[in-house]
């Protein structure tokens, strides 16, 4: 009986962790212009995810992130990073936030290493003990080892990016900010970037990753915030920004006059045709009814799909004219 | 129980004194091993060694009055070079110094983006701030001691050395003649500290580290010229390069401190006036380099 006690006392300290690692209420930029970068945005990117934030370039997303780490006052709203009040409490939370802000900056006659050394030293909380360390498992991480003693100056786009994400881990950290992390990385880079961000994750780290390529986040992401000219238009799981779009069935045929009146005949809606290819609305029939229906109808069917809707369009609708610059 | 309770605050207090000695260990090396900041180090040790070469290759002034002032005593005793070279420095090439390493403290980051990473590091800006002034003095203090040391150096080489007169007409032994010549360096790097603290001011305003150098020299030269129009004289006294050549009282026996202490005050008004702007600038921007 006594020993039950022991895991009841220990509770609380789970619960304490697993508060939202980046919440915003209202958050608002004006600038200095009368510009209004950020029109009251409320972020929740819960613990332990990856959050894809995305949006047209010129949409936002770098003044929010800039405001979450304090490097820009807000005009308006408040926001937390891993449960404290920001910026009241960014001396003892941001030594656990890891960050790539507007693409990679560091000194271009100091090498790669240095460079991190130089980072390492302004961290009050870092050991300097376990700096030469911690700086080659970063580099190694990046795969940025055999680079290390290069001048910045002479490294590449990538090797620059690659530079930038070992800075964000030369501690550990329970929160990553990332902006636009693949940029300038070529599809090998792209996949190896793809692949930390997943171990990380795997290891309990959120991760908040911005992008205005939504193939670039669609792979990795367990949720998904969508900045339009300064407002979040849509957040939340993947599963349910797709929800926000119907599924439809399409069927090839020979005979698409007998699988327009087969599908309509069933209740499906939007009933269209592209030569071959009849399409409609799924709405709330089964799939499998509607093959078995045509079946029974004697539409020679030579290809069924149910095609989940693609996020693409989900944000398109969202954005407007796409991924072009906004604003 | 106890044990926990006192580990706590242990482990919270204990990196942040080591940390900050870290960073500014780091920001020396940054100022003192830039390739730039060296090569003006290495001009302002070559004034020293051209007074003493030309002095020696050519005939002394017949009249005291003529040249800078401590030319005519170097032939006589090399001391003097250290003297006349910091007399030298000070209008242009030191102040021109310290508005390079002042006016880039915070541009030059700005500029490259580096202030965000150090900001969200974190550092905060108040300790960035003063991280990069006490750099930035350091810079002042190793120029006008370079400038005093290589002019003794060449000195000694060049020309006979031994007990100095002083201005007051008595002779000190050379040891204390040359504790007397750091003293004037001290001085003219305190004089440079207040400087600092104007470049640094500038140097938050701007995202161009270049624009916040030639600012500051602007602004060094401008009080200069401000300070030779006799007409401006109710100005002077408020002018902070008013004071940059008062160490004459330094080199009087007894030492007289009058002159010296008031441009001591003075400049450290301008430090603090300039280096409260710098924070409240630094503290309320947005960063968005």
């Amino acid at each position: 009986m006594t020993t039950v006690a022991a895991p009841a006392a220990a509770a609380p300290a789970p619960a304490a962790v697993a508060a939202p690692a980046v919440t915003t209420s209202g958050l608002a930029k004006r600038f200095r212009g009368g510009q209004l970068a950020v029109a009251g945005v409320d972020l929740h990117v819960p613990h332990g995810s990856v959050y894809g934030f995305l949006g047209p370039n010129g949409s936002g997303k770098t003044t929010t992130i800039r405001m979450l780490l304090g490097l820009v006052a807000p005009t308006a709203g408040t926001h937390t990073l891993l449960g404290r009040p920001m910026p009241a409490s960014a001396a003892e939370v941001l030594p656990r936030v890891g960050a790539l802000v507007e693409g990679p900056a560091f000194h271009p006659h100091l090498s790669g290493q240095r460079n991190l050394a130089r980072l390492d030293a302004a961290d009050r909380t870092a050991d300097p003990a376990t700096a030469r360390v911690r700086i080659g498992t970063a580099l190694d991480r990046v795969g940025l080892s055999a680079a290390a003693g290069k001048r910045y100056r002479a490294y590449s786009l990538g090797m620059r990016q690659r530079l930038g994400i070992a800075a964000a881990l030369l501690q550990p950290r329970d929160l990553l900010v990332l902006d636009e992390p693949t940029n300038g990385l070529d599809p090998q880079g792209t996949r190896e970037v793809r692949a930390l961000v997943c171990a990380l994750a795997a290891d309990g780290v959120t991760v908040l990753l911005s992008s205005h390529l939504l193939s670039e986040v669609e792979q990795v992401c367990t949720h998904v915030g969508v900045m339009h000219v300064g407002k979040l238009v849509a957040q939340g799981t993947l599963d349910s920004l797709r929800q926000g779009r119907a599924p439809r069935v399409s069927v090839e045929t020979a005979d698409p006059a007998a699988a327009i009146r087969a599908l309509a005949a069933q209740g499906l809606s939007d009933v269209d045709t592209d030569g071959r290819v009849v399409s409609a609305l799924l709405g709330t029939a089964a799939p499998e009814g509607v093959l078995a229906g045509l079946v029974r109808a004697g539409v020679p069917v030579r290809q069924f799909t149910l095609d989940a809707p693609a996020l693409e369009d989900v944000f398109v609708s969202l954005t407007g004219e796409g991924f072009d610059v906004s604003g | 129980m106890s044990a926990v309770e006192a580990a706590v605050p242990a482990v919270a207090a204990a990196p942040s004194r080591a940390g900050t000695g870290r960073f500014l260990r780091s920001e020396l090396d940054m100022v003192f091993r830039r390739r730039r900041n060296q090569v003006i180090l290495a001009v302002l040790a070559a004034v020293p060694i051209l007074i003493a070469v030309a002095v020696r290759l050519a005939a002394p002034p017949e009249d005291p009055a003529d040249g800078p002032p401590f030319l005519y005593g170097i032939a006589g005793n090399g001391v003097f070079v250290a003297l006349t070279a910091l007399t030298v420095v000070l209008p242009l090439f030191l102040p021109l110094a310290v508005s390079v390493v002042s006016g880039d403290a915070v541009a030059g980051e700005a500029s490259l983006g580096t202030l965000r990473y150090l900001l969200v590091v974190p550092v905060s800006r108040t300790r960035m701030l003063l991280v990069k002034y006490v750099a930035a003095v350091a810079y002042c203090v190793v120029a006008a001691l370079t400038v005093g040391a290589v002019g003794a150096g060449i000195g000694a080489l060049l020309f006979p050395v031994g007990p100095v007169t002083l201005l007051s007409g008595a002779q000190v032994p050379l040891g204390a003649g040359l504790v007397r010549v750091g003293l004037v360096a001290l001085y003219v790097a305190a004089m440079m500290a207040g400087l600092a603290a104007i470049g640094l001011f500038v140097s938050t305003l701007t995202e161009s580290p270049i624009a916040a150098m030639a600012t500051t020299a602007v602004l060094a030269v401008t009080s200069q010229v401000l300070d030779s129009v006799p007409q401006l004289d109710w100005l002077h006294p408020w002018l902070f390069s008013h004071y940059w050549l008062d160490y004459g009282d330094l080199l009087r026996d007894p030492i007289a401190v009058d002159g010296p202490a008031r441009g001591l005050l003075v400049t450290a008004a301008y430090g603090l006036v300039f280096g409260s702007l710098a924070w409240s600038r630094m503290t309320t921007r947005d960063v968005s380099s």
